[in-house]
């Protein structure tokens, strides 16, 4: 494992770098002052991390990259839900770093990030290195809120699975759905904006209920949503009733979605101040959501539970030299998402690279599509082009929306096999 | 990259190695617009997505031109080909047409 001493890294970008004409304008210590020998650390091998990795040395080859994950594998909640449905296994979504380190030049070190010193510029990790960074890009994904209501603890997670973050708890949740009787009750509870994936819980619903229509059609379906529309919300509701009937039902925050408290020992949620209980046979609770916790740590987040940056570049608006992406990020009215992520991730890049020749960032662009199937044959999707505007990534007048109402069948059908195409595209630009 | 299942079988997975234009640490406008375009016409591997490495660069043009007046129907690049300007779509096609 790499082991980065202050006065080494020094001596390495020293020379040469103090020669250049640089846009940087500050003395801290530790900062190299042209790409060669400038030593960019990612926390994150996820949808933004790895992808940031990739493009920094892609735009800039003489850069030193340090990429910091935790896992060999990583398993994309993107077909996570595919694997709910039974249409899909884990292995079918897992991802490993052999390329990035392989074919991109990436020094991928598999530790994590303990603290993030913005002062000095240097990372800790578990592992119980400590590296020096002359810029930082963080994409640590999300944490949840399990204080945002009563009853259900981080540690109720094995027996109530959130699978909001891909892997075990797909897992579980896959097995729990299996052990279930015909007849059963899955009730999902679904948090309210701003989170991760915003159609994603509804997908999932479609998912489980092509799975229980073939293995367990007398069961049923409930969202408590803690919102009063969702994402797609037209598209969603017409694809349910051609395909499930009534199996599905979706409960808006008014008329007892908006879960209060959770009676965790009998998989009971409670709402209306106590008037209204669900109770069900597998519960999915979806808790709401923060910046991941090596942000917030960091205090990237302010007073929030998101970080504030200068969306233009990526860079933090509270300690410069470090760039958030991806979910932890507030980037206007780009989802979280993962092609957000992906697209971000070539921003934050871009700007470090030229910002490494003295040259000024660009004017960005990104596009952010989501597809989701309904059923392995029907998918729907959304779409945008985001542009930097007043200040913000804003979506292009004109360009973007969803899949046009009461399209026939074989369009619905190319859609999905673009959904298959997305997931083959997305994650060789991310970790191929 | 592991195949599964799920993907259209058949469809062969090849992985190849693009090469960018040189580019000196400077990436310009045309670049960081494409970058976007490879998140689903990936140039790591291809999949049953369109593939548009060494797509001709007057092809790329019209093409886009043809989804962005509904001209030529898709399923999503018409949503998307509205986003950008002419003058971007031609940034664009100039920096495919430097991929190999
Ligand atoms: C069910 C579901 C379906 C989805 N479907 C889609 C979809 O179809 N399309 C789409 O675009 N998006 C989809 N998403 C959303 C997508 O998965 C996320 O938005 C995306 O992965 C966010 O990228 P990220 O880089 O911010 O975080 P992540 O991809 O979660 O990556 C974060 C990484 O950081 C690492 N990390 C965290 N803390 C540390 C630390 N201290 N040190 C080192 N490493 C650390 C983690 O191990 C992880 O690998 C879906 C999400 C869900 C839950």
């Amino acid at each position: 494992m790499t082991n980065f001493s202050r006065r080494n890294f020094l001596k390495t970008v020293g020379i040469g770098g103090a020669a250049t004409v640089t846009g940087f304008g500050c003395a801290a210590p530790g900062r190299a002052t042209n790409a060669n020998g400038a030593h960019v650390v990612v926390v994150g091998g996820g949808s933004g991390g790895a992808t940031a990795a990739k493009y920094l040395k892609r735009f800039s080859p003489e850069m030193d990259v340090t990429l910091i994950e935790p896992t060999a594998t990583y398993y994309t909640c993107y077909g996570s839900n595919w694997v709910l449905g039974g249409h899909a296994q884990m292995d079918d979504i897992a991802q490993n770093y052999d390329a990035l380190q392989s074919r991109h030049g990436v020094n991928v070190v598999q530790d994590s990030v303990t603290e993030i010193d913005p002062a000095r510029r240097t990372v800790k990790t578990a592992g119980g290195d400590t590296m020096t960074y002359d810029r930082l890009i963080l994409s640590p994904g999300i944490d949840f809120r399990y204080d945002a209501i009563p009853g259900i603890t981080a540690a109720d997670s094995e027996r109530i699975p959130h699978a909001w973050k891909a892997g075990d708890q797909t897992t579980i949740l896959r097995r729990q759905l299996e052990a279930m009787p015909d007849g059963g009750v899955f009730v999902m509870v679904a948090p309210g904006n701003p989170f991760r994936c915003p159609p994603g819980p509804y997908e999932r619903a479609s998912m489980v209920a092509h799975y229980f229509k073939q293995e367990k059609p007398r069961s049923k379906i409930i969202i408590l949503d803690n919102k009063e529309n969702f994402s797609k919300q037209g598209l969603f509701m017409e694809g349910w009733e051609q395909h499930y009937g009534d199996m599905i039902e979706w409960v808006p925050s008014s008329r007892g979605g908006q879960v209060e408290e959770i009676d965790a020992a009998n998989l009971t949620t409670i709402s209306d101040g106590g008037f209204t209980e669900f109770k069900a046979d597998v519960l999915n609770y979806i808790p709401p959501q923060t910046a991941g916790a090596i942000a917030m740590q960091t205090g990237l987040a302010g007073d929030g539970f998101w970080c504030p940056v200068d969306q233009m570049t990526f860079e933090s608006s509270i300690h410069p030299g470090i760039y958030v992406i991806g979910d932890s990020s507030v980037a206007g009215a780009m989802p979280k998402s993962g092609h957000s992520a992906n697209n971000q991730a070539k921003v934050a890049a871009a700007a470090i690279s030229r910002e490494m020749a003295g040259l000024e960032p660009l004017a960005p662009s990104t596009a952010n599509t989501c597809y989701s199937l309904i059923t392995p044959d029907h998918a729907i999707s959304v779409a945008a082009v985001y542009a930097y505007t007043d200040g913000a990534m804003a979506g292009v007048e004109g360009s973007g929306g969803v899949s046009p109402a009461g399209a026939p069948a074989s369009v619905r059908q190319m859609e999905a096999i673009y959904t298959k195409g997305w997931y083959d595209g997305i994650t060789g630009d991310i970790w191929g | 990259m592991k195949r599964s299942r799920i993907f259209a079988a058949g469809i062969a997975v090849s992985m190849m190695t693009i090469a960018l234009a040189p580019q000196a640490a400077e990436v310009e406008r045309g670049a960081l617009l494409t970058t976007s375009c490879f998140s689903c016409h990936s140039i790591d591997v291809t999949g049953n997505m369109p593939n548009l490495v060494g797509y001709p660069r007057d092809l790329l043009v019209s093409q886009m031109q043809a989804f962005k007046d509904d001209s030529r129907p898709g399923t999503i690049m018409n949503r998307l080909a509205k986003g950008y300007s002419d003058e971007e779509i031609d940034q664009m096609a100039d920096y495919f047409a430097t991929l190999q």
